[in-house]
């Protein structure tokens, strides 16, 4: 333990060294979320060394973030916690909306409500979170929630759910007809008896690594839209599968952060980012659309083509934007997520 | 004058001791005192909007420790999940120090009874898995022990098995990953011990017509048990805590006691609990170590 604890305080008195440095720019982001390929194309073409961290979860940037000192410039956080960072200040108001590239933001993404007219933020790559399934082993209707909640037989024992709370609990929410960040106890109970049922036919709850399904150790999830074209591009037996009880639909964005020591550096990258070229290399590699007109001329047919880039019209209607709960009802889900886990 | 000149000196002798110690004490104040102090605070507050506290008195972190009001009809009772998350962490770590203990005194025993020269490059094998991180190690042991792993394909290849048995993410998977991290702790005070021990008396109880087994229980264990106590607590104690190994090899379906911890400061946003339930760890730990000064401080009386 002291070992690590060793390692950590050098890493981060590493990650903190090059921000003092002219010509750099640190960017905190999800963990294989990020193109090395578009990097790369940014320190060439500005003269920057770019320095990439990555995180799990947006409770975790939050956290780190908010306890200062973490030397970070950019951010890449959710929709549902955008108004948390404004809230406490940790964005810098960098004013995106007068950039040169922010012309090629489709409108719809313009006027969001986690920041109105994007004062703070631009749109990443928005998705879905669904299920995903080897249709090798399983042939059935592969468009239910019923995959995890109510697993056919040949699939028991070899799903994965990842530990992303919110995504879980909502999916079982509008799988009994509830609503997200819903205060109707009776619609939680369900739910949550739903998930407890449906656990002991889980082999994991995990962020699982992909090589876990593409060798087949686990034939099943509930996964992001994204994640699962980048498995069924290495097995082409998976496929990802749109909820028809329901699903969450969400958005990321790209912030600077109000202490960020290469705040020039970073609007730099906010512009780059709203490039067409550049936001086709972001959606080639995470597999998710982006808000930028003009990118699908930079991407592959194999991408454009992708069923996990497009919801189908038919269950559009049940994709469900995803917001910060009220405190109250954050605490019930934590709760049952705990009952979930013990 | 002679005894206020001894009082004097006594003095200076005490102030002499306080100003040696203080540099100990400042880094104990510190790095170990205040933040313990933080985290007592924290666990009286109320949780902040979105992770964080508020600065407000409140229980509710304590209370709801050990008890909870139900989500739907807000009766109190005690928490299911909380007790059923202490208990699994204490038994795993007990039959972890078991596991750790069958297999580290009878290691420990083969090293010390090596030639002097030997013993060395032994006990280097034992503190080699030292040398890399825990993260790295645990997933080792997974990539034995997955269903396309090198166990099941050896099995499949001998053809004594007809399909992978799965024991990822079950608790003998947990069980695995714990032993074989915390197995050098067991080992390396044992086998300080045991090299201390004087063969000589084992002979002499030989001598004395002791059977083997008598001999290893009156003469040998005896002798061998402040190692075997303190490998004991060295593997108990870092088991409680573990955080790493639960959620890899337990696939993350059953938390222990650390994990429920990380999840109050991350996705629950419920520091105070957090805090909580990190000094009702602390306190298990000093029960343990508790019991370990009364099991060593009695045993070395009664000798």
């Amino acid at each position: 333990m002291k070992i690590k604890l060793g390692l950590t305080t050098a890493i981060i008195a590493v990650s903190a060294l090059p921000a003092l440095a002219e010509g750099t720019l640190n960017i905190y982001n999800f963990g294989l979320y990020t193109p090395p390929d578009l990097i790369e194309k940014f320190e060439k073409t500005y003269d920057v060394d770019v320095t990439l961290t990555e995180y799990d979860s947006n409770e975790t940037a939050i956290a780190k973030i908010d306890a200062g000192g973490h030397g970070f410039d950019i951010v890449v956080s959710s929709a549902a916690v955008v108004p948390i960072y404004i809230d406490k200040g940790l964005y810098l108001k960098s004013d995106p909306n007068t950039m040169e590239n922010f012309k090629n933001v489709d409108p719809a993404w313009v006027d969001v409500f986690w920041d109105e007219g994007r004062s703070y933020t631009i749109p990443y790559v928005w998705g879905t979170t669904g299920v995903m399934v080897n249709t090798d082993v399983y042939s059935g209707d592969i468009n239910t929630s019923d995959i995890f909640l109510n697993p056919p037989e040949e699939l028991k024992g070899k799903i994965n759910v990842v530990p992303a709370m919110s995504d879980v609990i909502d999916l079982a929410i509008y799988s009994v007809g509830g609503e997200s960040c819903t205060t109707d106890k009776e619609v939680l109970k369900a739910a949550r008896d739903k998930l407890v049922a449906a656990k002991p036919y889980w082999a994991s709850i995990d962020y699982a690594s992909f090589e876990k399904f593409v060798n087949e150790d686990l034939q099943a999830s509930v996964f992001w839209s994204g994640a699962s074209m980048r498995i069924r591009e290495a097995n082409s037996g998976f496929a990802y599968g749109y909820p028809k009880e329901g699903f969450p639909k969400w958005q990321d964005n790209v912030a600077i952060l109000a202490d960020a020591h290469n705040v020039e550096n970073a609007k730099l990258f906010l512009n780059f980012l709203m490039d067409p070229e550049n936001a086709a290399i972001v959606s080639d590699y995470t597999g998710y659309p982006n808000a930028i007109m003009g990118s699908e001329a930079f991407m592959s047919e194999k991408l454009l083509a992708a069923p996990e880039m497009t919801i189908p019209a038919e269950f559009e209607p049940e994709a469900h934007f995803q917001r910060t709960c009220p405190p109250k009802v954050q605490d019930l889900y934590a709760r049952i997520w705990t009952d979930l886990t013990k | 004058m002679g005894r206020s000149s001894e009082d004097h000196a006594r003095v200076a002798d005490t102030r002499r001791r306080w100003a040696l110690a203080s540099p100990a004490l400042a880094i104990i104040t510190l790095f170990s005192i205040l933040p313990l102090l933080v985290v007592v605070v924290y666990s009286f507050l109320s949780p902040g909007d979105f992770g964080g506290v508020h600065w407000k008195l409140s229980f509710e972190g304590w209370f709801s420790v050990l008890f909870e009001r139900d989500i739907f009809d807000d009766t109190v009772s005690l928490s299911d999940a909380h007790l059923t998350i202490l208990t699994r962490s204490v038994v795993l770590s007990l039959a972890t120090t078991v596991i750790t203990l069958f297999l580290g005194v009878p290691t420990a025993w083969f090293i010390a009874t090596r030639p002097q020269k030997q013993r060395a490059f032994w006990l280097l094998l034992i503190t080699i898995p030292f040398w890399t991180n825990l993260l790295v190690r645990t997933i080792a042991v997974q990539e034995m022990i997955r269903s396309d792993g090198v166990f099941n394909r050896i099995m499949l290849g001998l053809g004594l098995i007809d399909e992978p048995i799965q024991m990822m993410f079950t608790n003998f998977a947990l069980l695995v990953g714990m032993a074989y991290v915390f197995l050098p702790l067991m080992v390396l005070p044992v086998y300080s011990a045991i090299e201390r021990f004087d063969f000589r008396l084992a002979e002499a109880g030989y001598d004395l017509y002791a059977s083997r087994l008598y001999c290893l229980r009156r003469v040998i264990l005896p002798m061998v048990r402040p190692g075997v106590i303190a490998g004991s607590i060295l593997v108990f104690i870092p088991s409680l805590g573990a955080y790493v190994t639960p959620r890899i090899m337990g696939g993350g379906k059953s938390m222990m006691l650390g994990n429920l911890i990380e999840m109050q400061f991350g996705q629950g946003r419920n520091w105070p609990l957090g805090a909580a339930l990190s000094l009702t760890l602390t306190a298990l730990v000093l029960v343990a170590l508790i019991w370990y000064s009364r099991l060593t401080g009695g045993g070395s009386r009664r000798d």
